[in-house]
Formats: C-alpha cells, structure tokens, sequence
C-alpha cells in the first residue's frame, strides 16, 4: 500500500478547535442534504394540503327511471371531474345503489366500508361484497359473521328533488377499515 | 447493551473498519481547497437523485401529460418550483464543477500513472452527464426542448451505415411521440443513473487506492479527510448550493409553451454549454454531407486525445502538451460560445422570436390555471385555440399584406413602407367609437390608417364625411358614434356603454330618422335597406357575427358586393371557421383574461397584444 495508509496516522487531537470543525461539518453536511430533500417532501406532501371538494347533491335519475319494487339498482353518478392538472367534464365518477318503496328512496355507497371493492346484490335485495363476504341487509346494515367494520354507508337523499321525481343523492366516499364514517 | 449490540454488528459487518478508512484517509500536504471538486461532484449527483426522485413521483412522461405534469409542479404544487428549480440548475452546476474537477486533474498531473484507469473512468463520467443533461432537456416537452433535442437527435443521422436505425430506435419511431418521452425518461431516471452510480463507486473506490495526488510542494503536514479536509468539502458544497439557490430566486426553472410541432420556434438554441457545439456546426467547413466531420469525428477525436493523455504524460513534455491542449480546448469552447451568444443579439428575427416565446410561455400559464382546467388533449390545445395567442399571428399571415394594425403586422413588426405598402385601413380597434370618431373625422377619413390607402379614397364615402360632417352638431354625431359602435358589443367598451344607455337610444333615433345626418342615405340599417348598393351593412356593424360573416365574404351584397376588392377568407376555404372566429375574437379583443371568466378587457386591445396584463 502507499503512504495512504490510514493506520499510521494517530487520530487528531480533540482540541477545541477540532471539536468546532467537526460540529461545523456535521452541521453544513446536515443542511446541505437538508434542502433538496425538504423541497422534495413539500412536494410529496402536497396532496395533504388540498382539500377534498364538498359532497354536492349530484342528480342521478329521474324518479320514474327506478322500479318501486324495493330492490336495489345500481346507478351510475356523473359529475365533473378535477384529476391533479385535468378537468374532465361530465365523467362517470362512480356508483349509487338505489332502493325504491313507494315515494320513499335509499341511497348507498357501492363500496364495501372493509377495503373498498364493489359489492353485489342478491336476488332478496341484500348485499354481498365478492371479495371478502361481508353481507349487508337490503337496508345495508351489516349481517353478523361479516368482516367488514360496519354497514353500508347510506347516503343522503334531496327530499325536494324527490318530490319533483328527480333523484339527486349526495355522492360521497368514506374512509374504509374503520366503524366509524369518516369522510374520504 | 448499545455497545454489545454495535459489537455484535461490527463483527458480522467490519462497519468499524470501513468508517475509520474513509474518515482518515491520509491528505499528504494537509487539507486543500483545490481537492473540493470531486466531492462537490458527488454531492451534486446525490441532490439530483434526491430532487429527481420526487420530481420522478409528480411526472407523467407522455405528449399530453408531459408539460402538463411539469406545469403542475411549477405552479400548482407548493415547494414544486424551488424543487424543479434545484434540479434544473443543480444540472447546470454539474457541468461547471466537471470542467472545474478536471482542470484540477490535468494541471496537478493527476490523471498520470498509476492513475490512468480513474481517469478513463472520470471520461466516462463525463459522457453520462452530458447524457443525463441531453435528454433531461426534453423531459419538460416544452418548444424549447422539443426543437433543441430535435437538432440532437438528427446529429445522430448522420452517423454512417447505422445513424437512420439509431435515431429511430431513439426516438420511439419515425415521429416524435409519446415513445420519445418514455425512452427518454428510461434513460434519464433508470440507465443513465444507475451507470453513473456504478460509476462512481469504481472512482472512489480506484482513487482511494492510490489516493490523493498531492499538489508540490506539500505546505502543511499531513491531515485525515475527517475534519480538515471534509469541512472544506462542506463548505465548498454549501457554496454551490447557495449559488444554486440564487440563481432560482434570480431567475427560476423556465417552462416554455408546450411543444407544437405546427408552430415554428426560430428561438430554439441547446442549453448553453453545448452552444460551442451548435456554433461549431454553423461553421462552413461542415456543410452538407461534410456534417459528420463536425458532429461526431472532431469530438471524438477530442475525446481520443483526451483518452490518451496519461500515456502522452508519461513524458515531461507530454503533460505539458496535455495541458496546453486542455486550455486550447477550453478557449475554443469560450470563444464559439461567446460568438453564438453575440451573433443570435445581433440579430432583430431572433430576438423577435424570443420574445413570441416568451409571450406564449407566459400565456399558457393564465390559460393553463383557469378554472376549466387543461382539457385531455393537452395545453397546446389552449394555445391553438386562444384568440390572444393566434390572432396577431393569422393577421400577419393573412391580413397585414394590405391592412396594419396600428401601424403594424399584428406581431408588433412594422412592414417595409415601400415592399408591403399599406393598401388598406388599420384595423385597431374596429368598431370602437374611437375608430368610428375617426373615420368620420373630415381630416382623418382619407388618411391611409382609415380609407386614404384603399380605392375608397376617392369614393362617396370620403367626399361625404369631408363635405357633410363638418355641419353636422357635435353632440349628435357623438350620439351616432356611440350608437353605431354599440352595434359592435365589444367588450372593452361594455362598462362605458352600461352608463351610456340612454345616448345610444338618442343616437339610434336621430340615425333612423337620416336627417340631417344622412348615413342611411347609403348604408342599412335595422331592417331598413338603402337605395345605395354595395355599401356595408350597419346592422350589428364589427359585432363578432358580423366581422365573421364579413371576412368569410366580403363581397355579399351585405357588404361591399360588387365594389369588393378583399379575399372571400370563408368563402374561398383560405381559412377556417375557427381561424376566422379567433381571428375576428382578436380584434374586438374578446379574449380571456385571468380572474375574468368571461373575458373582458376593461380598456381596448393595445397595440402590441404582448402586453401582459398586471397580476
């Protein structure tokens, strides 16, 4: 080996001076890797800054459009959609099951509240999420023996509207995994 | 227990060792500022794999989303500019610090035996970066590095026997595309790293077994990399940090308007330090087939001689020959970079195209943030279709060889007097009562801005104004004016109007009677039809419906009819209805203005439509 060779050397002496070099590296080294990565984590963590946009009531059918047979059918929600730089409008942004009796509707998330899939209907009207079996009643409460934290999220239906035959519901999503409904 | 478990560690991984050697490496001569170079290097690349990762989470490589994602981050998204911006000019510093690094290497004689292997493998090094630099250029999809990267994929044609299928190969395909981006962000974020990582490692890890080549003499005793040393390395990194860091306050990361392969960029140039290079190639010498010489043979011939440089430094006289060389090389450099600099401010066309880029850079900002969003088929779309953006250009392809706009082409360029003589009227602010005051102003009706430069000088019209005008009363004609510009709805004048509500109904009256003021004698109106032919129609006169129908064919007898002399646009298919619609949106300045979802000027359109509005 050449004269490179680290071990002949004894360490520096740890006199002040020294001591106030190595702080000053250790600081500058610390801020100079500091920079760029806070300005790439403020970046990462922009979309924990924007606030999700206010469930709207969004009209989803006319009245007549759905059987009073008290079952529920799925209808598709069409709204206009922002994703990061695009606006698209009038997109398909989702799902409602609705259910009928009379001149009374129920609105409810499609969403399974356990991780998220798309459940499906049974012929009697209930419900039955395809991924893990979770099953909800036709009033989406939740059928013991299920995995799923909780019922179906029911969503709200414009009373108003209803009584001039159009169904708008307020389209909304809601944290899975959790009892609680936590807005998405 | 915090010891036991380090123990535990360093005798399953010799972490001790390690730490210890690359902590006290051995400085002959002591710690010097002349040794930063390297690790300011590293410490740059380290930056760019940090700020390129997170630039990689927010970046959507395709022709629609590119620019897209860019304009995102630079404007959209918090701490998205001094993020972009640290990337763009980190990239910059690099090339600098190279030129730096390697100057330090040939005049210490540190690139000599037995360390000819790390210099080879600095050369490499070399050769990433440019790489990294060339097709980080075009990631942003904007004109600038759309074109500029163009020029460098169409050097690669004129490689003999394989240049065709390697360019194409390249670029994704025939065209450039969304393939062009993908394999170019392949290469920037994926290869190009990963290599410059490999080697890397190889250099430091070569340069430590040789260690530093000390500078003659030695001015101290020897010191360990930990602390002198580093903390000078420290120093010299903040350093460029800091200079970094200014340079985004100064001037910021630029984003140019979204590459249009339709619209022509005269104000492409590659970044600056591969200017030398574009200027190399305007040299005569490598005209035509010749382009190769100065292309590919004379670089690579440059990189040859400084391939060999250890072995030519061997002898005295070769490393004296090295080193003349490398500051012949670096003058040369200096020199071509300075004439392309001094050439492209001499000259009026590229400076005007410039500008024009700067204008659409600006405006597909305002476009890009309204509240509609950027449609799915990409920014450019908004620039096609913004009336601000094409109307000075479709006046001066189409309008400027016979009309001005005052004074010039639309572009704000004032066409030679005598080659392009204005043979028609000035069109700034059509319609507008201030037009209109002056068009039935005795002493500026037959001036060439109004009908002095048409054959209409000697017509009725004029010798109308000129003989009846001037007994007309004043308030009446005001009346008229704002009667007749109110026909327009423009959109600058729509406040005034508001207020003026009760003038215009006067005005309309005193114009329907046609006495004493007698336009009607010769013009319809309001259903009422003249005896006159070939007159325009005032109904709805320089509204937006009745400068389209009026450009589409002027020669209905709405219009001029038999007496019209100016190309039927529409009629003829010379322009389509959407160049005919933002063409006449241009003129009545019926754009959109940011926090105006309406579009609404307050004042009229000025002259040069560069202006931008204050924020």
């Amino acid at each position: 080996m050449t004269d490179t060779e680290s071990a002949n050397l004894p360490p520096p002496s740890d006199d002040r001076r020294t001591f106030f070099k190595k702080v000053l590296a250790v600081a500058i080294g610390t801020l100079i890797v500091l920079v760029p990565s806070a300005a790439g984590l403020t970046v990462l963590f922009d979309p924990l800054r924007r606030k999700t946009n206010k469930a709207e009531f969004l009209p989803v059918t006319n009245l007549d459009a759905l059987p009073d047979d008290d079952l529920p059918h799925s209808f598709q929600v069409v709204a206009d959609r922002r994703d990061a730089w695009n606006l698209y409008p009038a997109q398909r942004i989702g799902a409602v099951y609705l259910r009928r009796n009379k001149d009374k509707v129920s609105a409810y998330n499609v969403v399974c509240p356990h991780l998220g899939c798309f459940v499906d209907t049974a012929a009697d009207g209930s419900f039955k999420c395809p991924c893990h079996n979770s099953t909800f009643s036709k009033n989406g409460e939740l059928i013991p023996g299920s995995v799923s934290p909780r019922g179906l999220d029911e969503l709200e239906v414009d009373q108003a509207a209803l009584k001039q035959g159009l169904v708008k519901v307020r389209f909304q999503n809601f944290q899975a995994g959790t009892h609680l409904r936590i807005p998405a | 227990m915090r010891k036991a478990l380090l123990d535990w560690l360093d005798d399953r991984t010799g972490y001790r060792a390690m730490v210890h050697s690359m902590l006290f490496e051995n400085i002959p001569g002591g710690s010097r500022w002349r040794y930063v170079w390297g690790s300011t290097l590293v410490f740059a690349f380290a930056v760019q794999l940090i700020t390129g990762f997170f630039l990689w989470a927010s970046y959507s490589p395709s022709s629609q989303t590119a620019w897209e994602s860019v304009y995102y981050i630079q404007y959209q998204t918090s701490g998205g500019a001094l993020l972009r911006g640290i990337h763009h000019f980190m990239a910059q510093a690099m090339i600098i610090l190279l030129a730096l690094h390697m100057l330090q290497i040939i005049i210490d004689g540190a690139y000599r035996a037995p360390r000819e292997v790390n210099f080879w493998i600095g050369l490499i090094l070399l050769q990433i970066v440019l790489g990294l630099s060339l097709t980080g250029y075009l990631l942003p999809w904007d004109q600038k590095g759309y074109w500029a990267t163009k020029v460098a994929t169409n050097i690669m044609l004129t490689v003999p026997i394989i240049g065709p299928s390697l360019q194409r190969i390249v670029v994704g395909g025939a065209e450039y595309g969304h393939h062009t981006l993908t394999r170019f962000f392949a290469l920037h974020a994926g290869l190009l790293p990963a290599l410059m990582m490999f080697f890397i490692v190889a250099h430091v890890y070569v340069f430590r077994r040789h260690g530093i080549k000390f500078k003659e003499p030695k001015r101290a005793a020897d010191t360990h990399f930990w602390v002198d040393q580093l903390l000078k390395d420290a120093i010299a990194c903040l350093a460029v940090l800091i200079v970094v860091i200014v340079l985004i306050l100064w001037r910021g990361a630029e984003l140019g308007a979204p590459a249009n392969p339709s619209e022509p960029y005269s104000a492409a140039r590659p970044e600056w330090y591969f200017l030398f290079l574009y200027q190399f190639l305007k040299l005569e010498t490598f005209a035509g087939e010749r382009e190769v010489l100065g292309a590919i043979v004379v670089p690579g011939l440059v990189m040859l001689i400084l391939f060999l440089m250890p072995i030519v430094g061997r002898w005295k006289l070769g490393h004296r020959f090295n080193v003349a060389f490398l500051f012949a090389l670096l003058l040369g450099v200096v020199i071509l970079t300075y004439r392309a600099v001094a050439e492209d401010r001499s000259k009026k066309d590229y400076q005007a195209a410039v500008e024009m880029a700067q204008k659409d850079s600006e405006r597909i900002k305002d476009l890009a943030n309204r509240p509609t969003g950027i449609p799915a088929t990409g920014a450019v779309s908004l620039l096609r279709e913004d009336a601000y953006t094409q109307g000075p250009k479709l006046f001066k392809a189409h309008c400027a060889s016979c009309h001005r706009y005052d004074g010039h082409d639309g572009t704000g360029f004032v066409p030679d007097p005598v080659k392009q003589p204005q043979t028609a009227t000035d069109l700034k602010g059509f319609g507008s009562r201030q037009w209109l005051s002056g068009i039935l102003d005795p002493k500026k009706v037959d001036s060439p801005n109004y009908l002095g430069a048409a054959k209409l000088k000697n017509g009725k019209m004029v010798k109308f104004v000129k003989k009846d005008v001037p007994d007309y009363d004043k308030n009446d004609l005001a009346k008229v004016i704002a009667a007749l510009s109110a026909e327009a709805q423009l959109p600058y004048q729509r406040q005034q109007e508001q207020l003026d509500v009760t003038s215009i109904k006067d005005g309309r009256q005193i114009l329907l009677k046609a006495d004493p003021i007698r336009c009607l004698d010769c013009h319809g109106f309001a259903g009422k039809e003249s005896d006159e032919a070939n007159t325009p129609n005032l109904t709805g006169y320089a509204s937006r419906q009745w400068l389209i129908d009026f450009i589409s064919n002027p020669g209905h007898e709405r219009f001029y009819g038999k007496k019209n002399e100016m190309p039927a646009f529409g009629l003829k298919k010379i322009l389509d209805e959407k160049s005919i619609a933002m063409l006449v949106d241009w003129l009545r300045g019926d754009w959109y203005e940011p926090g105006q979802p309406a579009a609404a000027p307050t004042t009229a359109p000025t002259s040069a439509p560069a202006t931008k509005p204050a924020p």
